[in-house]
């Protein structure tokens, strides 16, 4: 039987929603901490790490997180390791966001005058210190316009979780669309709490990004 | 002992010879005063001797302790050598007092309460204890670099390179950062400049060090030195700053 698409069906999008938001959290986390030892691995005096964390990156890069969601949920499961959607998702876009977060803060890393380095290994600093004092809190601020963009960015591709069956926002979409047969009123109201979600978040970035500008 | 001894040292970027066959030896307490053309090698060879850039050839040594030698800990080697850098180098992040405490709080192991004492005690040398607590952006150049000299002091070190110190600052602003140059010669300190300012030189230098395509063209007592040049080069380029 086919139902009205109603408030309570906006409700449960909107509930769904913080599916999403829970996605983007873990995958933001997850891509944080594979992305700072890419990030440092990138800049550091070894060639060796320098040449793996490139490695890395560039095929991340080069291939599509829809794969990478396969490889670990079906993939895994036919290798004897079934995993949850929850669990594939988290590996997949922790991989995924570590090499583009990896690559954003590298280049905050190396923005910081090579001169500063230079000026704490003057005073006896280890690199160790030199990166935690001087060139990290310096990078931070450089770093957090791209890196709330890219937030952006993984807000609205943990969409493609659905795929998995994981139920979020879209996938949600999706199921009230077939019950209710309004594609278009039922998608419409996904994107605008999409936008709802994204909006504010560009808003800040930009703002961030001309106060940055002013500061320099 | 000598404070510092340059024995053949010899460096290159590719192929270009910027340091070629210097030797020099520096006592304690001794305030040189290195001149030359731009290019001549004057900034490398400061650079060198805490072990910033790499030599190919020759021997550093610094209180007895080899510079150039893979075994050697820069790091304790830089807590003896201050450097102060033409474009400042303060910390933009970071007050005045955590610049100056930075290394010896991680370093030094300082409490914070004996860093900051410590730093109230080196801007009063460099006249600049009320900025205490301004951030780097709030000063002026000539400020700047006093705090720079200042975070310097502040690791007690026995040996202060100066690379050009006043080149980035306008010209009524390097006035306060002699000034506070001369209260450190004063003191003892033993140090070696990189420097255009001939008054400075003249008045507070032991000795000048006249540095040509990568030699020691010429060296000696102040007075003498700029008054007698023995070179042709030095007295064209004596010429060219003086007049």
């Amino acid at each position: 039987m086919i139902r009205e698409f109603g408030t309570g069906d906006i409700v449960y999008l909107v509930f769904a929603a913080r599916w999403t938001l829970a996605l983007t959290a873990l995958a933001f986390a997850g891509g944080a901490i594979v992305g700072l030892t890419l990030a440092v691995l990138r800049i550091s005096p070894l060639a060796p790490l320098r040449f793996l964390a490139s490695l890395y990156i560039q095929i991340v890069q080069g291939t599509p997180l829809l794969v990478w969601l396969f490889l670990f949920y079906f993939g895994l499961s036919i290798a004897g390791l079934p995993v949850n959607a929850w669990t594939a998702a988290a590996l997949a876009y922790s991989i995924y966001g570590g090499a583009f977060l990896g690559e954003i803060w590298r280049g905050a890393l190396i923005a910081v005058a090579p001169t500063q380095w230079e000026a704490g290994a003057s005073l006896g600093l280890t690199y160790v210190q030199q990166m935690r004092h001087i060139i990290m809190p310096q990078a931070v601020r450089i770093a957090t316009p791209p890196t709330i963009g890219f937030l952006v960015q993984l807000i609205k591709n943990t969409s493609l979780a659905a795929t998995i069956g994981f139920v979020e926002l879209t996938r949600e979409g999706q199921l009230t669309s077939a019950s209710t047969y309004k594609p278009f009123a039922v998608y419409i109201t996904v994107a605008c709490i999409y936008f709802l979600i994204c909006f504010p978040l560009t808003q800040w970035s930009r703002r961030l990004e001309e106060r940055f500008n002013v500061a320099r | 002992m000598s404070r510092v001894e340059l024995i053949n040292v010899s460096k290159q970027y590719g192929p270009l010879r910027v340091l070629n066959d210097v030797s020099l030896t520096i006592e304690t307490g001794e305030v040189i005063a290195i001149i030359g053309r731009s290019g001549s090698g004057k900034s490398t060879l400061l650079r060198c001797l805490n072990g910033l850039e790499p030599i190919q050839s020759g021997t550093i040594m610094i209180d007895g302790v080899k510079v150039n030698d893979p075994d050697t800990d820069l790091r304790k080697l830089r807590q003896n050598v201050g450097i102060v850098f033409q474009s400042f180098n303060l910390f933009p992040h970071l007050s005045v007092s955590d610049n100056i405490t930075l290394a010896p709080r991680l370093v030094l192991k300082q409490s914070p309460d004996q860093a900051r004492k410590i730093a109230a005690d080196v801007l009063a040398r460099v006249g600049l204890a009320d900025k205490i607590d301004a951030m780097p952006q709030q000063l002026s150049g000539g400020q700047q670099q006093r705090v720079a000299i200042a975070r310097s002091l502040a690791m007690n070190p026995q040996l202060m390179l100066f690379d050009e110190v006043t080149s980035a600052l306008d010209p009524e602003l390097t006035g306060e950062v002699l000034r506070v140059l001369e209260g450190v010669a004063r003191e003892g300190m033993t140090m070696i400049l990189v420097t255009h300012e001939m008054g400075f030189a003249r008045h507070f230098a032991t000795r000048i060090v006249f540095m040509h395509e990568g030699k020691v063209w010429e060296q000696g007592p102040v007075a003498e030195t700029l008054s007698h040049p023995q070179t042709a080069e030095l007295k064209s380029f004596l010429d060219a700053v003086l007049n």
